[in-house]
């Protein structure tokens, strides 16, 4: 049955530059890359060299736990760079586009009959794995796990957020057949959590049990949801999807084509015409924000302001975000800032007056508005994590490595991204998500 | 502004590594974050940040604490003339009681910050850690619970002791289990009780004859002879209880400098209620603590401190001081939301009860808030067991 869960902790931030409900057709970029290091917990282990000429959807490096979990190419080209970094470990994979676009042919399979194996199987060879995660630990499932079920967010609570009703436009027919196989992978629930005032076509799927999230930010993460809905436990685990990733799953299942086109939303105070682009995944970023974003000192990122990933116009986007964010730097010290009034800032606490203007949007820039210090406040983080959960304690017992407080208290519930309003609105500037980060690894290697 | 950074720009290779003063890094960075918010930008993490920082949250905390500074400043001038039988009437003389108030108190304010900050810094500079702002609050609340006439020496003694035994021994601010403020205030109590209680600190009477009638006794001591009975300063008799708590509501009574007026106190805790920096759950759990003690000793009924009206014993001595600026410490209170209730009530009904049994103390209620600052961990040990057990259960109706 479906149900209408209440979140009351939390807050969102208003941004100036949400992406208005407009797409543009990004030019095909001229580079291409991927990028190992976006999928947590795999070690990539090439299967081609530098030279070799690939087609979108050629297999190019396998996971060195699973060598059927294949990492594809979005592009079809050469294989121009394998970036390293510190101890040979590879960051990038550059692919240089040819002009003619040939794709891998994928034997189509059946939606309605095939069985869990065989839609493995297909995941796998087709490179489209990356794209389920599990939890406990938030890093890309293991196949040879059974997940207890399987959990979609719907909405995109973040500060500028995609509209995914937008965003999967045209696509509706590719959601429901990728929800179709996805559900062969668990014995368990598919649920699909879409936001309390929505009755758009995502209200109508089939095959998923509905939900309803009503409250505000972090109420989209998956993470949220699944605590409301069917807690972690010890040694259970459940698997989680993006709705684009489902549709571009959904996509290749009906057509047995590779193809990595998705549709992003460009947002932040720095973009011209904040919008959603037609883009691919691991696009250059130039061939995106050329021409869309403001002269000056910004910071772009992959994903949304409180989780994403920073880039530089060289890099290039992930396969699995749905947003470049584009904001100002914030470099300019400020005289006395922490004792003027500041009424151009933004506070989640009543010490500036921001909270008066509940409706105001803001331009935040990545100044860290203060430095370093130890934990002072309480509460704080409390009243913007809703979970069962003592983000603070959990947190110290990561910082003092103690693995079985930090499994008593709930590791396996948690994800960085739950824990980012924490870490915006800390006092004491504490870099709280890559601390769970860092448990979250330990984790892995102790209680595996 | 930009003279000012062109100075700090200038003098900085000096602090940097090679420099001439490169082991002073961290008191120069001090100064210079302390004229601007750094331009250092987020990396990894969140990419932009709510703009409060801890500068700005201890500087609200001593805003806050300005309404019973500037109001105790007037009545120790206020209670020296009463004393002396000059300028009697409360509107009389304003000016000179608070210039007089001023002369007193600010030497005190000044030896506090000057010994304080002068040991942070130290102990950053020799442990090369960045200094927090944490002093800038315990600096202030030091001198607002010392009585107006503790010698200078004895604050410094004191405040270094708090600095050094109270919070740097346990790792500096965020670390410290006691509150610093409170730390001082005790170790003067026990270390040189004479000058800390009795009749002779709470009123200066210098440069005058006292007025027949003038005991220098508080209301707290009053109350150990009579719960209906109280004089003023001036030896005039108070006309009724409720006359008693109104002067008490209001602070023209004697006592340590910032501890008298609840009305100064409560505008502080608007401050921090609004602000949300302090904690509603600890003050309102603190009063409640405080408020239902007091009924029970109504009820008991055994002498005259137990006899004393609820809303006097909570608007006398350092309750509301206690309740609104020392148990919504952060540091040292319950941190998690189920154990601040705990915390504050238990910090308040000891507070009364310690006051009431052992009134060879001059205040029940900075030991009632020691004591549960010990036991805040504990409170918060069990807040989490239970979040623990709860989560345990799950994992076996699952199972």
């Amino acid at each position: 049955m479906s149900k209408t869960v209440k979140i009351r902790k939390g807050a969102n931030i208003n941004l100036v530059g949400i992406a208005e409900c407009k797409t543009v057709q990004a030019d095909l970029p001229k580079t291409f890359a991927i990028k190992p290091t976006e999928f947590h917990g795999i070690v990539p282990k090439m299967m081609l060299k530098e030279g070799a000429e690939v087609k979108v959807g050629t297999p190019i490096f396998h996971d060195k736990k699973n060598e059927h979990i294949k990492y594809v190419s979005p592009t079809a080209g050469v294989i121009t760079e394998i970036v390293r970094g510190a101890k040979r470990k590879i960051l990038e994979i550059r692919i240089q586009t040819a002009s003619n676009q040939e794709s891998e042919i994928i034997a189509k399979v059946d939606v309605n009959s095939i069985d869990r194996a065989k839609a493995l199987e297909f995941l796998m060879n087709a490179g489209l794995w990356c794209f389920i995660k599990k939890r406990p630990y938030d890093i890309v499932a293991d196949p040879m796990e059974t997940p207890k079920a399987i959990f979609i967010s719907g909405f995109d609570s973040a500060p500028l957020g995609v509209s995914y009703d937008y965003l999967l436009e045209g696509q509706e027919q590719n959601v429901q057949t990728g929800i179709d196989l996805v559900a062969k992978l668990t014995k368990g629930k598919v649920h699909f959590n879409i936001n309390a005032g929505d009755s758009s076509f995502l209200s109508k799927l089939k095959n998923v049990e509905i939900n309803r999230f009503d409250g505000p930010h972090p109420a989209g993460n998956v993470g949220i949801q699944i605590h409301h809905l069917d807690p972690i436990n010890k040694g259970e685990v459940v698997w989680v999807i993006n709705p684009q990733s489902v549709a571009i799953i959904g996509r290749l299942v009906n057509t047995g084509v590779s193809d990595f086109s998705k549709k992003i939303a460009l947002v932040g105070s720095e973009v011209k015409e904040p919008c959603y682009i037609n883009t691919w995944a691991g696009a250059a970023v130039s061939s995106i924000i050329n021409g869309h974003v403001k002269d000056g000192d910004n910071r772009i990122i992959d994903g949304n302001v409180l989780s994403g990933t920073q880039v530089s116009s060289e890099n290039y986007i992930g396969y699995t975000s749905t947003s470049v964010s584009v904001i100002p730097e914030g470099r300019e010290p400020q005289f006395m800032g922490w004792i003027a009034p500041n009424f151009h800032k933004f506070s989640l606490s009543h010490s500036y007056f921001s909270w008066l203007m509940p409706g105001k949007k803001y331009s935040l820039n990545t100044n860290a508005n203060g430095e370093d210090r130890a934990f002072v406040m309480s509460g704080q983080y409390e009243d913007l994590l809703p979970m069962d959960v003592y983000p603070v304690h959990l947190i110290k017992s990561i910082i003092t490595n103690d693995i079985e407080k930090m499994e008593t208290l709930g590791i396996y519930e948690v994800a960085p991204e739950d824990f980012a309003l924490c870490e915006f609105a800390c006092t004491s500037k504490t870099q709280v998500q890559e601390i769970i980060r860092k448990g979250l690894d330990t984790a892995i290697e102790e209680l595996g | 502004m930009k003279f000012i950074k062109n100075i700090f720009d200038g003098i900085r290779p000096n602090f940097e590594e090679g420099g001439k003063f490169a082991r002073y890094y961290k008191a120069f960075e001090a100064m210079e974050t302390f004229a601007f918010v750094p331009g250092h930008v987020t990396h990894g993490g969140t990419h932009i940040k709510d703009a409060i920082d801890l500068k700005r949250t201890m500087f609200l905390v001593v805003i806050a604490t300005v309404p019973a500074l500037l109001f105790g400043m007037w009545n120790t001038g206020h209670q020296h003339f009463l004393a002396l039988g000059e300028m009697s009437g409360l509107g009389d003389g304003l000016m000179d009681k608070f210039l007089f108030g001023a002369i007193k108190v600010l030497p005190i304010v000044i030896v506090s910050y000057v010994v304080g900050l002068g040991i942070e810094f130290g102990i950053a500079v020799a442990k090369n850690h960045s200094i927090n702002e944490g002093y800038l609050v315990s600096g202030m609340l030091i001198p607002l619970i010392m009585p107006v006439e503790v010698p200078l020496w004895m604050v410094a003694v004191a405040t270094a002791f708090a600095v050094v035994i109270g919070k740097e021994v346990f790792g500096g601010t965020g670390m410290n289990i006691l509150n610093p403020a409170l730390t001082a205030r005790a170790f003067l109590f026990f270390a040189y009780p004479t000058k800390m209680s009795g009749n002779m600190v709470w009123v200066n009477t210098e440069g005058g004859q006292v007025v027949d009638g003038f005991s220098g006794e508080t209301l707290l001591a009053q109350s150990i002879v009579s719960d209906t009975n109280y004089i003023d300063q001036a030896g005039q008799a108070y006309g009724s209880v409720s006359d008693t708590i109104f002067a008490a509501f209001m602070g023209w009574i004697p006592g340590s400098i910032g501890e008298t007026s609840t009305l100064a106190i409560l505008i502080g805790a608007a401050i921090l209620l609004i602000t949300g920096i302090g904690s509603w759950r600890i003050m309102l759990s603190f009063l409640l603590g405080g408020l239902s003690m007091s009924l029970l000793f109504n009820l008991w009924d055994h002498n005259a401190f137990m006899r004393v009206d609820p809303i006097l014993q909570i608007c006398m001595g350092g309750f509301m001081f206690g309740m609104v600026f020392m148990a919504t410490d952060p540091v040292s209170a319950a941190q998690t939301n189920m154990g601040k209730w705990i915390y504050g009530f238990l910090a308040g009904f000891l507070g009364i009860m310690i006051r009431v049994f052992n009134p060879a103390y001059p205040e029940g209620v900075m030991m009632g808030i020691l004591f549960m600052n010990v036991m805040a961990p504990l409170i918060d040990h069990y807040v989490i067991e239970a979040n623990i057990n709860r989560r345990l259960k799950r994992a076996t109706v699952t199972a």
